[in-house]
């Protein structure tokens, strides 16, 4: 098992360091107007010149590498080339934002689509069934922005000119200022963020179940006399969460990018949208940032992912 | 030579052909013994095709499909006929008193834009992008990934380990934001959204196509070929390719809706193809602030968004069930 | 089961046949940690126009030692010759000339033929990979092929699937004789059909062994279907000969105890002899090839075992009163007349298998 697990790190600490040189890469390979965007339209040469050379703009690649690796490993992250605040406040003050869209929404999609999932295979062809079924159709088909707009039009626009105005349409209150509003706010998001990933466990979990509620054991067990329910959670469902786990891996990993459109829609100071923003602005100290922070995510997503399976499936740890 | 019999017993005649009703032993479904002379099998592609005519939401799909591509295409002559290009503002009708888009009505059959754009045409327009952008991207992606991936599988060792590694540094992209990253920096067109759709998908398919190499390599075909004297380069191409062919052709019905929702969302950001070219992702980004006062500005847009992207998943699944019945199917009745 | 077409040159020499599986363990580099023995120095000879059986459990290493014959596997150490030619360390491209005249009938029916192709094509196949022929020109030979071995040869455009288990056997013994091989390496081509179709099988590779003037090497586990096919048997137990033999004589006075218990564990026929006589039972399984007994690899498993055979590997020679064709690897090799169920081992117990 430990060894298993330092492989899992040094192969995600080689994963996230090609990633590294990658984004670098790519960055400053690209055209460099950037001492001219600090500095703004009227900006001569020789301003022009004093910026590149503050940056250490013109030094060879690998050497800005070399600084910025260095620097990187020192926890620090740079200074935006935008406003000149660090870069990690600016990424402090974004990451609980979209920490609070994320684990809202993973609660919501796992427990939901589980739930609903585990329902439909426990009563197949119901009509409960069959529109979980719908439900999962159209959940795996749509982008997310599609069902952010139409929440916001029936759930904020219609109810709000009907009088109820339940719902708002953007903003964010952080947890600590109010707890209500922050939950009042994220509603919308969390659904729009939540329903389409739901979807994919609710057909898993679905078909999960289905097959194993079809196992001999579990028509032992039932034969010994134990209980339809607990037969169904404790027995059919440990053995069914293995896929649901490695999905869930999967979905974490993609999270950022739900994120992104999420919190363009509803107006979310958040990491997406920091990071769009700033890709736009050719902000190179806070893009690296986001997207590194983005990968080692990922990865570490990706690791506790395959613990997980580990402790679930014991072959996984034999083998 | 010695007459034989079917494993089952089935009666076969002194020279070979088949007593009237005798069934082959098969692990595909029985192929019905043709009429005899020029005895044809049917291919595993052939009785696929035929499973998957009886799949009814897979042919409507399918349908729905052979139509978008026909509107795409004729989408100039569609648009001459309707009276409205994509890019044509009109002037007149277009827009309310108060500049704000007009409804569905006889002179515009879906409404107009915030820019008094005619919806239909534009609706019939994002088709081509849509369409062009998920083939295309996702055809380059597969054509990659079954190449490094059977290379990877075949050959495992050091090449394997290379190249899986460079697998799982695309998969641990984050894919979006590293997208918007690149389309920012070389701007935004069309070949762009492609190679970048292109870029995060191959490595999927490689993983699949490299784990489906490693279990056919071990199988006795491939020792039989490789006794026969077959080198390496043959193998893969004759043997091994064609039992991988039907696991990738349902990924790739599979993938060419994430790819179109892909290019949707670049587009919705603002980071596809560039305006004034309508897509499908960027007319509901420009519905964002009207959706109020015009429920039609989203809604067509969004439908056909919707539908299209329902079609190829209805038409993957039947797909994939048409080539292994085995597998799961996404919508299962 | 060959007649008198048997001559005195060797077609295949195998000499001291070493071949390890390395079982690698690691982080980053994988380094070997242990080996699989699959087989200990083996020496065999394969003279032309016969046919040699090889017999033993699974794990004893027969089937490995086909491959290596044919050059699917390198050999750890060892000489292959062929047709008197020293073929063991030619390279892959080297080696493919001779693969002509050396073939192998698999088998597994069901997976030795690709079922994304059509017969004609899969029969076709020598052909293709050697350059014979263009492709208008294989099809009349493909189906010559065809109907040598029983097939409809209309059947060319179809798909293995629809073929029996036992077609699909004719298939591969089709495309091993494509290009007149000399050796044809069989490895258990009749274990996966039911009886009867086994019959026609092997008869089948019978009436072409006398037509085309073929060397076999045939692989089983099966004693009996053995003893029908073969001249001269050779058994294997954990990846060495222990007993050489011609067939007859190997079934009329085997020595080594492992033949025996073999032998007692083969059908007989008449319910009168199989109720008369004593079934020998060898206690514990094989060992494990990763790490073989000391000694003789049987002594865990021989009613006979002393002390000596924890030790001393024996040599596989003719023991007194056989004739020079019978070669046995046995310190104490069973007696005519001897009863091995009333025979106990001495030595200590912890050197039994359980």
């Amino acid at each position: 098992m430990l060894r298993f697990l330092i492989r899992r790190l040094l192969s995600g600490a080689l994963v996230l360091w090609l990633i590294s040189v990658f984004t670098f890469g790519i960055f400053f390979v690209a055209p460099d107007n950037v001492p001219r965007m600090i500095c703004g339209r009227l900006c001569t040469q020789t301003q022009v010149a004093l910026i590149t050379k503050q940056l250490g703009l013109n030094q060879p690649l690998v050497v800005q590498y070399w600084h910025f690796l260095d620097r990187l490993l020192h926890g620090n992250l740079g200074y935006s080339y935008y406003n000149s605040e660090p870069v990690s406040t600016l990424i402090g003050n974004a990451l609980p934002v979209t920490a609070s869209l994320a684990v809202g929404a993973a609660v919501l999609w796992l427990v939901g689509g589980v739930t609903i999932g585990v329902i439909s295979a426990v009563r197949p062809r119901s009509l409960l069934d069959r529109a979980g079924t719908i439900f999962a159709l159209i959940g795996l088909s749509m982008p997310s922005f599609l069902i952010g707009i139409l929440l916001l039009y029936f759930l904020f626009f219609k109810l709000t000119t009907a009088g109820l105005a339940w719902f708002p349409p953007s903003g964010y209150v952080g947890i600590t200022t109010d707890p209500l509003e922050w939950a009042h706010h994220l509603i919308l998001p969390w659904c729009a963020l939540a329903f389409i990933t739901a979807a994919t466990y609710v057909r898993l979990t679905r078909s999960q179940m289905l097959e194993v509620l079809g196992e001999d054991y579990v028509r032992t067990a039932r034969s010994k006399g134990i209980a339809k329910r607990r037969v169904t959670i404790r027995h059919a469902l440990r053995a069914a969460l293995t896929p649901v786990v490695t999905q869930f891996g999967i979905d974490l990993a993609g999270l950022l990018g739900g994120a992104i459109v999420t919190e363009r829609l509803f107006g979310l100071p958040g990491l997406g949208e920091l990071a769009v923003g700033s890709v736009t602005r050719q902000d190179q100290p806070v893009v690296i940032a986001t997207v590194l922070l983005a990968a080692v995510f990922i990865v570490m997503a990706n690791i506790v992912v395959d613990l997980l399976y580990a402790v679930l499936d014991p072959r996984v740890r034999l083998s | 030579m010695s007459t034989d019999m079917t494993a089952d017993g089935a009666p076969e005649a002194a020279d070979g052909t088949p007593e009237p009703g005798a069934v082959a032993v098969a692990e595909a479904p029985a192929a019905p013994r043709a009429q005899s002379g020029a005895i044809q099998g049917r291919s595993p592609w052939q009785l696929a095709w035929l499973h998957l005519r009886k799949d009814k939401a897979a042919m409507i799909s399918l349908a729905f499909i052979v139509v978008l591509v026909v509107v795409s295409i004729s989408a100039p002559l569609l648009a001459h006929w309707i009276g409205w290009g994509p890019t044509d503002q009109d002037r007149t009708q277009g827009l309310t008193v108060d500049g704000l888009p007009v409804g569905p009505s006889g002179r515009h059959l879906l409404g107009t834009d915030n820019l008094g754009r005619d919806i239909l045409s534009r609706t019939i327009y994002g088709s081509q992008v849509s369409l062009l952008v998920g083939v295309v991207s996702t055809l380059l992606a597969v054509a990659m990934g079954v190449l490094v991936g059977l290379v990877s599988g075949y050959f495992g060792g050091i090449v394997d380990s290379f190249l899986s590694r460079a697998m799982d540094v695309v998969l641990s992209f984050p894919f979006l934001l590293f997208a918007i990253a690149l389309v920012s920096i070389y701007g935004s067109s069309l070949a762009i959204s492609v190679f970048v759709i292109a870029f995060f998908s191959w490595a999927a398919v490689g993983r699949i196509v490299r784990g489906q190499t490693l279990s056919i390599r071990e199988k006795e075909y491939v020792e039989a070929a490789r006794s026969l004297g077959a080198n390496d380069l043959r193998i893969m191409f004759v043997d091994v390719l064609p039992n991988l062919l039907a696991p990738v052709i349902v990924y790739t019905t599979l993938l060419i809706p994430i790819a179109i929702v892909f290019e949707a969302t670049l587009s919705f950001l603002g980071l596809g193809v560039v305006p004034p070219t309508p897509t499908w992702g960027n007319m509901l980004s420009d519905s964002q602030d009207f959706y109020q006062v015009a429920w039609w500005f989203p809604l067509f847009p969004g439908l056909a968004l919707l539908l299209t992207t329902l079609a190829f998943n209805l038409l993957g699944d039947g797909v994939r069930d048409a080539l292994d019945p085995r597998a799961e199917r996404l919508f299962q009745d | 089961m060959s007649t008198d077409t048997t001559s005195a040159e060797p077609l295949v020499e195998v000499q001291d046949a070493v071949k390890y599986f390395p079982i690698k363990q690691g982080i980053i580099v994988k380094r070997e940690v242990g080996r699989v023995h699959a087989v200990e120095g083996v020496s065999l000879t394969v003279r032309r126009g016969e046919t040699l059986g090889l017999v033993g459990e699974t794990g004893c290493g027969k089937s490995t030692l086909a491959r290596c014959i044919t050059k699917l596997h390198p050999l750890t150490s060892g000489k292959l010759m062929f047709e008197g030619q020293d073929i063991t360390g030619l390279s892959r491209s080297q080696v493919r000339p001779y693969r002509r005249r050396m073939q192998m009938i698999f088998q597994d029916p069901y997976g030795s033929l690709n079922p994304r192709r059509r017969v004609g094509s899969i029969i076709g196949d020598p052909f293709a990979i050697h350059g014979e022929g263009e492709r208008d020109e294989r099809k009349p030979k493909v189906q010559e092929l065809m109907e040598l071995v029983g097939l409809n040869p209309e059947h060319y455009n179809r798909f293995p699937a629809e073929f029996s288990g036992g077609q699909r056997q004719r298939i591969g013994v089709a495309r091993a004789l494509a290009l007149k091989p000399s050796l044809i390496v069989a490895d258990e081509p009749v274990s996966a059909l039911d009886v009867s179709i086994q019959a026609q099988v092997l008869n089948l590779l019978e009436d072409l062994q006398r037509e085309f003037s073929l060397t076999y090497v045939f692989i089983s586990h099966d004693l009996s279907v053995v003893r029908h096919v073969s001249d001269r048997i050779a058994v294997m137990y954990l990846g060495q000969v222990v007993e050489l033999a011609d067939s007859e004589e190997l079934h009329d006075r085997p020595r080594h105890p492992y033949t025996n218990a073999l032998l007692s564990a083969a059908s007989i026929a008449d319910p009168d002899q199989a109720a008369a006589r004593q079934r020998i039972v060898l206690t514990g399984d094989v060992p494990s090839p990763i790490a073989p007994p000391t000694g003789c690899r049987f002594h865990p498993r021989c009613p006979k075992a002393q002390e000596i055979c924890v030790q001393q590997v024996p040599p596989l020679l003719a023991r007194s009163g056989d004739p020079d064709s019978h070669l046995t690897a046995c310190h104490f090799p069973v007696e005519p007349g001897e009863d091995l169920t009333r025979v106990t081992a001495t030595i200590p117990d912890e050197e039994r298998a359980e």
